[in-house]
């Protein structure tokens, strides 16, 4: 089987010339199905460039990229938009849930650029939100909710396409202690389910949820703690 | 279901900040309003022109003098000059009437009114412009003669100096000399820019001994037999006026208009004044789309960081550039179609003394040019929009 995730030899430079930031050089990683793992490193050691090119947001300099064994390399903008939708979940520090529109068209939101219909729609959202335990609040806006229950919101449309990955970028971040346990409590029932995820913290509680933990340095991988 | 779902996005965004759209729609509502009312108002100020030129009849000259060219001496054109076209030789001419015109002052008991053309002429004055008189008598030849002070004065003289009372038998003054109200006119009403019952009629010589003096005359108003003779008519007046004013050459001292000319000219001026005010519309009708560029720019560029979680979550660049073509659209298309609804109602009064009449090709151009103004402009801020990175977006702040 192959893996979910394997990168060979990325590299990311953003600028050029004397100026130019060399943000990845050289990265390998695998990541099998079903895998739980936690990326670590510095403020500019590369790991939210690394999230951002496994989450499609970014394309890489130089380097291959296989998700799910297929090559994005060789995918135009329109292609990624469908890899994105299709294969990932992406949990932002910052919650990113589009202001002034309730907790389910949030959530909603994936299924209706993957065109699925509103009936199903509705349906499938409302099974996300209720995994999240936030089934009570499908019509507050992310202003009505706590930032706990925005994050939440945010995990439950990460998973609500069923991806093959799920992305978090310091999920917890931006969230008190209590906050933190729920929404790593439900990372964990979602590998325990047998999605894989894939975290960046810096905290190694967080850290220690994961089955390995992927340390970054200077744009490389530096060491793989099991 | 996938463009209806885009659209509702489009509805959700524009009603999400109802001030902002409110007032872009507000723009290009004025836009296609102006349009719509100041072509009808153009429209209607030149069918009235036609109309009461119309209604002079077309077998009418108004033969009126010229400035001279540089070395040649200029004649004026005289009473003798109008009882001459009158002869065997113009078999076609059935009268010539001399005119003079000039403003006075009339006054009644306390009131005094600006008359804005006091004519002086003979009765047949009155068959050639189709003046009917209303109450009492036109003047006759005998008064002509005899240079009686009566005059005929017209509806707006009537209601301004006589208000309530029968004018017939009055004795007004003009110009401090008193003259007897014999008759008053029908109301013809407002030819275009100017009312065509502000004037009175009195016999030409009366008028040249109080008024104007024995210069030349302002006009003379021949009548050709019928309208098909009006060619031979021209012809034979300006046979005998280049013989009495000795003129050889082209270079006349007096001008003879026919009305179809003069309707040509009118027309003309008043297509003029319809071009110039729809050019004044289609400015404001571009700067409502102007305002909707700069409303969706800012739009789009307050909302980067949506556009980026909607294509964190496989938005492709279609639905982003949909959606906000729709928003741009359907502000434009309520804009418009408030607009045209707000110029037909504006055109159902009267505005300026003109009653505007709708080109229905005015209300279509509007409405279309309204719903091409909002994909035109809203183009450039959504394909904006839509080119951006899904990263670059996020990280937008």
């Amino acid at each position: 089987m192959s893996p979910v995730i394997e990168v060979r030899n990325l590299r990311k430079t953003y600028g050029a010339g004397d100026t130019a930031v060399h943000a990845l050089r050289g990265l390998d990683l695998t990541v099998e199905k079903g895998e739980y793992i936690a990326i670590m490193g510095a403020s500019g050691s590369g790991k939210s460039t690394l999230l951002n090119i496994l989450g499609c947001l970014d394309v890489p300099t130089s380097g291959k990229y296989l998700l799910d064994g297929i090559d994005t390399g060789e995918f135009d903008e329109e292609q990624l938009s469908l890899l994105r939708n299709r294969k990932i979940g992406f949990v932002f520090q910052s919650f990113n849930l589009v202001p002034r529109t309730t907790a389910l068209a949030n959530v909603e939101l994936p299924l209706v650029y993957a065109g699925v219909r509103r009936a199903q729609r509705r349906e499938r959202a409302l099974a996300a939100l209720e995994l999240v335990g936030l089934k009570e609040r499908t019509h507050h806006k992310p202003n009505e909710l706590s930032g706990g229950q925005q994050q939440r919101v945010a995990i439950a449309r990460a998973l609500v396409t069923s991806p093959a990955i799920v992305l978090a970028d310091e999920p917890t971040g931006n969230l008190d202690t209590e906050s933190s346990r729920e929404v790593l409590g439900i990372l964990d029932r979602l590998n325990a389910s047998g999605r894989t995820v894939v975290l960046i913290t810096h905290e190694d509680e967080v850290a220690a949820h994961a089955m390995r933990t992927v340390r970054v340095v200077d744009g490389r991988v530096a060491g793989v703690l099991v | 279901m996938r463009l209806f779902e885009i659209g509702a996005f489009a509805v959700r965004g524009l009603t999400a900040n109802k001030m902002r759209s409110g007032l872009t729609t507000l723009g290009i509502l004025i836009g296609v309003a102006s349009v719509i009312l100041l072509i009808a108002v153009g429209n209607g100020a030149s069918s009235a022109v036609q109309q009461s030129i119309a209604g002079l009849g077309t077998n009418i000259l108004t033969i009126s003098p010229q400035r001279a060219q540089p070395g040649s001496s200029a004649k004026p054109l005289t009473t003798a000059d109008a009882a001459a076209l009158v002869s065997p030789d113009s078999p076609d001419v059935k009268y010539a009437s001399p005119v003079v015109s000039a403003q006075a002052t009339a006054g009644y008991g306390s009131t005094s009114y600006a008359i804005n053309q006091f004519i002086g002429s003979d009765p047949h004055y009155f068959e050639t412009t189709n003046s009917a008189v209303a109450q009492g008598n036109l003047f006759s030849d005998n008064d002509v003669q005899q240079a009686r002070k009566v005059v005929v004065i017209g509806a707006t003289v009537a209601t301004q100096l006589f208000p309530g009372t029968d004018p017939v038998g009055k004795s007004m003054l003009v110009n401090n000399i008193p003259f007897t109200v014999v008759g008053v006119l029908a109301a013809k009403g407002s030819s275009g820019l100017q009312d065509a019952d502000d004037m009175a009629v009195a016999p030409l010589t009366t008028t040249q001994n109080a008024l104007t003096g024995y210069g030349s005359l302002t006009q003379i108003v021949v009548q050709a037999r019928s309208a098909d003779a009006l060619p031979n008519a021209q012809a034979q007046v300006t046979t005998i006026l280049n013989g009495r004013h000795k003129i050889t050459g082209t270079t006349a001292d007096y001008r003879i208009l026919s009305q179809d000319q003069l309707l040509t000219a009118r027309t003309a001026t008043t297509e003029t004044f319809t071009v110039l005010l729809a050019s004044v519309a289609a400015i404001s009708l571009l700067v409502g789309g102007i305002g909707i560029t700069n409303i969706m720019l800012v739009t789009v560029t307050e909302r980067i960081r949506e556009i980026g979680i909607r294509k964190a979550v496989g938005a492709p660049r279609s639905s982003i550039l949909g959606q906000f073509l729709i928003e741009a659209t359907l502000l434009s298309l309520f804009g418009g179609a408030l607009g045209v609804a707000a110029g037909m109602i504006g055109s159902q009064f009267t505005i300026a003394g003109i009653k505007p009449v709708l080109v229905p090709s005015s209300v279509l151009l509007a409405f279309a040019v309204s719903a091409l103004i909002g994909l035109f402009f809203g183009s450039y801020p959504a394909s904006r929009a839509a080119k951006l990175r899904p990263i670059e977006a996020l990280r937008h702040e």
